[in-house]
């Protein structure tokens, strides 16, 4: 199965409650995929800030200390970079004022074993393995503020129920895709994406659907144009929700094996896989309710 | 224990002003189990309200009793799923799989419903108001459907017996593999599937189309209406396919 839950908050006034909003939804998609989960928040105080670029690695134990780390990563970084480092939950942030590329350079030299699940200027990106709720009570998102927050619970069958294997899928700048379904051809397309250059971190088929977005946002497409061509190249069953620094997707297959319903006030926009996790937001009985039609990419910008 | 909210007793008033006593059951603070305890309890003739359904699932399923139950609200995936007896109105959208495998009596949605409603039902009524998504009335058996607006791909596949009327438009393919349902389409077809064609509406359809119509509570004309079924070319196998294995 798998769940999702996604919202984009276009009411600014909203953006102290988008951890407690999106809790209240994570906690009805637990059932659909209990065995792992991840995060993504956008524009969080504390965890990121403007003109600086964090990354965000799997697991709070690095091997070594985040003073270490910080030490680390400075030296391999201009003398004004202020590199920081904290844990959050079971994930590691890791932030500088320089460019994301530089910074991931860095972190890799220092780090050799650690895995990016995160980077950009507006992101941070949390997953890990076990319970949802207990893994987003982990990382404190009930308090956390922000513009955009995206949720998955994972019921894997594709790859192993690893933390890596979980969704959110960052790989480029802000971009954050979570899927419901399964890729059939995605050995296929990783192939071919690996003779472009592509590096891949696991098995997993989301994270081909993601790479090849970046792929095709790199070569020029708009989010939406590069979901349609996802359509045309990825076979399977999916329902996906793509988030950028400003903007959100959904898509689902054309033959929509897998459930969406969205709801849309002059406040926000929410996604689930379920109405039962639209049912607690505010307004909900004003909101337009409305499934994605099969095949057809919806995007929405703040 | 359901919690009994029930108005004052209607006991004491005269025959001719009698109004159903209405339970109703609160599900912010009763769970969808003792829900659907309370409603297999229930005796001929009662109303039963419920509250706050927040998209739960399999909400007033199983009924088989001559029981009313009002959801207020949306409701989860399959509700009023194998429904006997009686009637279901939810004032909102349902989920994937409402009424399946509905024997008899009468489902109505006043708003949308997902995929797959009706599914293999062998009677009784479903009215939808509004869209409902893919695959309605797939292996429909005997049901018949109303639907207000349009219907999603893949609707009445394999539909076996039961009348399907569109008010709206219906999505590709169909009535594909249909072995003897009939399909009613106001609107327009994005495609028909598998063995199934447009088939002349003669007077007994009209008559058969106005009383759905009129059970539904619609006011369309069934002159506006196209009939669909099944071409019967899949019913046995044709020896031209025999060298395709």
């Amino acid at each position: 199965m798998c769940g999702i839950a996604a919202l984009q908050l276009r009411n600014p006034s909203l953006h102290p409650r988008m951890g407690s909003l999106l809790s209240s939804m994570l906690c009805q998609i637990v059932d659909r995929g209990p065995d792992s989960a991840g995060l993504a928040v956008y524009n969080t105080p504390g965890l990121v800030s403007e003109g600086t670029s964090t990354l965000s690695l799997l697991g709070r134990d690095q091997g070594i200390t985040t003073a270490a780390i910080t030490a680390g990563v400075a030296a391999l970084l201009p003398s004004d970079a202020q590199a920081a480092v904290q844990v959050v939950g079971d994930t590691t942030l890791v932030s500088a004022a320089v460019g994301t590329d530089l910074l991931v350079k860095a972190v890799s030299e220092t780090l050799r074993g650690s895995t990016i699940i995160g980077r950009g200027e507006h992101v941070a990106v949390m997953k890990s393995v076990g319970h949802p709720m207990e893994i987003a009570a982990d990382h404190g998102l009930e308090a956390m503020a922000g513009s955009q927050g995206l949720s998955h619970t994972r019921m894997a069958t594709e790859s192993a129920v690893t933390a890596g294997g979980s969704h959110p899928f960052s790989v480029a700048d802000d971009l954050c895709l979570v899927h419901n379904g399964s890729f059939s051809n995605h050995a296929t397309v990783r192939r071919d994406l690996r003779r472009e250059g592509v590096v891949f971190d696991s098995d997993n088929d989301t994270e081909v659907g993601a790479r090849y977005v970046a792929s095709r946002l790199k070569q020029g497409d708009t989010l939406e144009e590069a979901l349609v061509n996802l359509g045309k190249v990825l076979d399977g069953f999916y329902t996906l929700v793509v988030t950028t620094a400003d903007s959100m997707a959904v898509v689902r297959d054309p033959i929509a094996c897998k459930p969406a319903i969205i709801a849309e006030t002059d406040d926000y926009v929410a996604m689930a896989s379920e109405y039962r996790a639209l049912a607690g937001l505010p307004g909900i009985d004003n909101a337009r309710i409305f499934e994605p039609e099969p095949g057809k990419v919806y995007t929405w910008s703040l | 224990m359901v919690t009994l909210t029930a108005p004052e007793s209607t006991a004491n008033t005269a025959p001719e002003a009698r109004v159903p006593e209405s339970t109703t059951v609160d599900l912010a603070v009763t769970s969808v189990r003792e829900l659907n305890q309370a409603i297999h309890n229930a005796a001929d003739g009662q109303a039963w309200t419920v509250t706050n359904p927040g998209g739960k699932h399999s909400l007033a399923v199983g009924i088989d009793a001559d029981i009313a139950v009002t959801i207020e609200g949306h409701a989860g995936y399959y509700a009023a799923g194998m429904h006997q007896k009686g009637g279901v109105t939810i004032t909102g959208n349902a989920g994937v799989g409402l009424a399946e495998n509905i024997m008899s009596g009468r489902i109505h949605v006043t708003g949308d419903a997902s995929q797959s409603a009706a599914a293999t039902g062998h009677g009784g009524l479903v009215v939808i108001d509004g869209n409902a998504g893919a695959r309605c009335g797939i292996s429909m058996k005997g049901v018949d459907i109303v639907v207000g607006g349009n219907i999603g791909h893949m609707s009445a596949f394999m539909a076996q017996a039961g009348r399907l009327v569109v008010c709206g438009d219906a999505g590709d393919a169909l009535g594909d593999s249909i072995y003897e349902a009939r399909i009613y389409v106001k609107g327009t077809v994005a495609s028909l599937g598998a063995d199934c064609v447009e088939k002349p509406l003669r007077e007994e359809h009209l008559a058969e189309l106005a009383e759905l119509l009129a059970a539904a509570g619609r006011t369309d004309n069934p002159a506006d209406f196209k009939r669909y079924g099944s071409a019967r070319n899949l019913y046995h196998f044709h020896v031209d396919n025999s060298t395709a294995y």
